[in-house]
């Protein structure tokens, strides 16, 4: 079926506009034309879909679940409700506030929020597309781990104390909360179509403009690195590579729309997997201005811990990932 | 008079439900008073997580979204 979209560049480019496949310029545009295209219809339906499906789910509900869990499975939970849930980076405080004022430790709360920027339908759906299920596999596994991982060792340090003073205070003092059961009414079809249409216009106007930059990128990856050069340059025997491309990663902001039509060319292009998922990751979840909102919950140090964790994990994955690519 | 406060740590929906607050009670004649709320523990003391929400006389009436034409006019006439 999406082999519709590789004809209808061939036309658009090759055909209408003249382009000849041999040339770099050609060979770009055809790329974007074809993932452009792509990623737009398949975003629209998907969306769609997928809201009318989980209109019913919001975070207050998922507050009142994860309350009183265990903690082993608690961050598995955080992390997997952070990977369906949608939600903006400006409600990240809130979102973490009253998760903590609910009594739910430090290291879950944040297993959902580190997960929540990597792993969306957004970028499961275009991982699927781009890259074929078995990378995307890897992706949520390793995005999911890295999530859970990471929350609990936040609750092994005892993160809490680290936390702003009325953070810490709201921790102490919750108690098991009152179940001010959210609104459960039953939601009609048009209620759910409602949402998803609303839902739809506003992601669409969040994503669209990563989507033409990061398949722009992709695009010009696509068409002027010479193939072989990154196997060279940037390959297996380069164990550098893997923490270079995290710490490129960090000044780049872009959420996970955005980098993914990149990642694509960048694995096209012969880089290793695990430096390319590094480099992706790092450019997702490790972005200052997600930090700086932070820190009206939490002190420097915390923060600095959570930054220097998420390098050190995206790296290690990166070598891993290698190693295994390499062995197989 | 009613009295509504807008929650929120300044993003663009929270600016403008407060501007559409402000220019539907305009329109319907209702007197009323908007401001907004962004110091995060005032916020997290209305027991709210998804902003924009709205507060109505002291009550949270709305939260997670901006709240469309229907539901203010809702508001303004109760």
């Amino acid at each position: 079926m999406l082999s519709f979209f590789s004809l209808l560049a061939d036309w658009l480019v090759y055909g209408l506009l003249g382009f000849s496949a041999e040339t770099r310029l050609g060979n770009a545009l055809h790329f974007f034309v074809e993932d452009t295209a792509k990623i737009f219809v398949l975003l629209i339906i998907m969306i769609y879909v997928i809201a009318l499906i989980r209109a019913s789910l919001n975070v207050e509900r998922i507050r009142n679940y994860l309350a009183g869990k265990h903690r082993g499975i608690g961050y598995f939970l955080g992390s997997f409700f952070g990977a369906i849930t949608p939600f903006c980076s400006c409600s990240s405080i809130p979102v973490f506030l009253g998760f903590t004022s609910a009594g739910i430790p430090v290291g879950i709360s944040m297993a959902f929020l580190i997960t929540s920027p990597l792993i969306n339908e957004v970028a499961v759906l275009l991982l699927l597309s781009l890259l074929g299920w078995e990378l995307t596999l890897v992706y949520i596994v390793v995005g999911m781990a890295v999530g859970i991982l990471a929350g609990a060792f936040l609750d092994l340090i005892r993160a809490e104390r680290l936390l702003q003073p009325f953070a810490a205070k709201a921790y102490e003092k919750s108690q098991p909360i009152q179940l001010q059961e959210v609104a459960l009414q039953r939601m009609s079809l048009t209620d759910r179509h409602n949402f998803a249409k609303t839902e739809l216009l506003d992601i669409l106007q969040r994503v669209w403009k990563w989507v033409f930059i990061g398949v722009g990128l992709g695009a010009a990856l696509h068409g002027y690195v010479p193939d072989g050069w990154m196997q060279e340059n940037l390959g297996h025997g380069q164990w550098w590579s893997v923490p270079a491309a995290v710490l490129v990663g960090i000044p780049l902001y872009s959420n996970a729309t955005g980098v993914i039509p990149v990642m694509e060319s960048l694995i096209v292009k012969g880089l290793p997997l695990g430096t390319t998922l590094a480099f992706c990751m790092s450019t997702v979840a490790a972005s200052f201005p997600e930090f700086i909102l932070l820190k009206q919950v939490m002190q420097w140090r915390l923060l600095a811990i959570i930054f220097l964790l998420l390098l050190a994990s995206f790296t290690l994955v990166g070598w891993v990932l290698n190693f295994v690519e390499l062995m197989w | 008079m009613k009295q509504f406060k807008v929650l929120g740590t300044g993003c663009a929906k929270c600016l403008k439900t407060a501007e559409m607050l402000e220019r539907i009670s305009k329109e319907l004649g209702v007197e009323a008073e908007v401001s907004k709320e962004t110091n995060i523990e005032a916020i997290m003391n209305y027991g709210v997580m998804s902003t924009p929400a709205v507060v109505l006389n002291e009550q949270v009436v709305h939260s997670g979204s901006i709240p469309n034409r229907d539901i203010i006019e809702n508001w303004l006439r109760q």
